[in-house]
């Protein structure tokens, strides 16, 4: 099971939605589709049209900058980022 | 007891002002979880509040609140361009009548929602004009580019409404969006124009609720009036101190009062000499007439965008103002004198008012 942990500001957004969740994905996208079943909207927050990774969300695999396609192993750590500070 | 409540629209989130007899305010927020708000408004047919919203991080989206600001939830659902190469960067103005809701956004879209916000679909995207590949292509956008920047529904008429595309034209149609006709004839425009009949930076529209023929305009270059329902403009900026500015409001129970906020042109695009001033009209633009009591006199560099201007539908009406740097000004005598009524909010995109149970 793949860990991903999600950015703080999406927590309002989404009932019960936790910061640290467990999937059972191939890749980063197939882990944020499960995740749309569970809370629908939750992928819109991340991805756009294409789809891709919003501009100002960073995603890294077991510390390395990854995409979509990027490949989970069984006990990948998943950290999604908002990668501005904002002001 | 009916209250009046001022839904402010902020660079960090909404705010409700609230008053019931629109001399004691009170500031409920932020709502919509701080995000970038650029305009909320309130439908009375469905008791809902829709804010506009868009996320550096999680993108657009439209909040609603049913309970008056007490819980909130957003969607996204269909507001998008798709794959087609258009992206949305924000929803810049939404308007609810009818029984349904239209958003204007960036990149040039309007979207429609009749489930209450819940889904969306895209519109128009008012590409038959051939400037269109103009308004849609970055290099010739300005800065924090709104894309159709204002939708205004006919009263009567679900099918007919205007849009503003931010810097090219207001548009009409009459066939709930199939095709669009620019509305521009009389306008005025500081620099070449590539096209005869767009090309003119209108910066807000407003429409007389007593007679619908009679609209009048902020435009980048001047402020205008039509007495034929848009189809043609006559100038009306002499007596003003700068023929530019962004917002408007025009009176709910006469057709030839109307009001402005003029700033200077330059980059700064704040009031005048430091001197925070309204200006009203009350023959159709003849004369103009500087309000200002209450209002800051000195080192007050205001700026008021264009939808920083609302007015109510008390039989004497109250008029607001919200400003760019978070103060809120309310007059309850149709702009004769003003009162600070909250003074620290984040930049103030949008100011509209309703009378709420």
């Amino acid at each position: 099971m793949a860990e991903l942990h999600l950015p703080a500001t999406l927590l309002p957004l989404f009932r019960d939605l936790p910061r640290r969740v467990e999937v059972e994905a191939a890749t980063v996208g197939e882990a944020l589709a499960l995740l749309e079943e569970r809370w629908p909207g939750l992928r819109d927050r991340l991805c756009e049209p294409g789809p891709e990774l919003r501009r100002h969300i960073h995603v890294y695999v077991d510390r390395e900058r990854a995409g979509l396609g990027t490949a989970l192993g069984p006990r990948s750590r998943v950290d999604v980022v908002t990668a501005i500070s904002g002001g | 007891m009916p209250k009046t409540m001022l839904l402010v629209g902020t660079r960090k989130g909404c705010f409700l002002v609230e008053s019931d007899d629109r001399r004691a305010w009170d500031v409920r927020g932020p709502f919509c979880e701080g995000w970038p708000v650029y305009h909320a408004v309130y439908d009375p047919a469905s008791q809902t509040i829709y804010a506009a919203a868009a996320s550096e991080w999680h993108g657009v989206a439209v909040w609603r609140s049913s309970d008056l600001g007490e819980t909130w939830e957003l969607s996204s659902e269909g507001l998008s361009h798709g794959d087609g190469g258009l992206r949305l960067s924000k929803i810049s103005t939404i308007a609810a009548a009818h029984g349904r809701l239209l958003a204007g956004g960036e990149a040039s879209g309007v979207f429609e929602s009749r489930d209450g916000g819940r889904s969306w679909a895209l519109k128009s995207t008012l590409d038959a004009h051939p400037a269109a590949k103009d308004w849609n292509d970055p290099s010739k956008q300005p800065p924090g580019h709104l894309g159709v920047s204002a939708i205004i529904p006919h009263a009567h008429e679900p099918a007919r409404f205007w849009v503003i595309v931010q810097g090219y034209s207001l548009f009409e149609t009459t066939d709930d969006g199939a095709t669009w006709t620019p509305r521009n004839d009389g306008l005025r425009a500081d620099w070449p124009r590539d096209y005869e009949d767009v090309g003119f930076c209108v910066h807000k529209l407003v429409v007389a609720p007593t007679d619908l023929d009679r609209m009048y305009q902020q435009n980048h270059c001047g402020v205008h009036r039509s007495d034929d329902g848009g189809r043609s403009w006559t100038e009306i900026s002499e007596g003003l101190p700068s023929d530019f500015g962004f917002a408007a409001a025009v009176h709910p129970h006469d057709r030839d009062t109307f009001y402005v906020v003029p700033l200077d042109p330059g980059h700064a695009r704040c009031m005048p000499e430091g001197r925070a001033a309204v200006w009203r009209t009350r023959d159709a633009g003849d004369s103009w007439q500087r309000l200002d009591r209450g209002l800051p006199q000195h080192n007050a560099y205001l700026g008021v965008l264009r939808e920083g201007m609302a007015i109510d539908t008390h039989d004497t009406p109250g008029v607001y103002v919200g400003t760019s740097t978070g103060q809120v000004f309310a007059s309850a005598d149709e702009g004769d004198s003003w009162r600070e009524v909250a003074s620290y909010l984040p930049a103030i995109a949008s100011v509209e008012v309703a009378t709420v149970e």
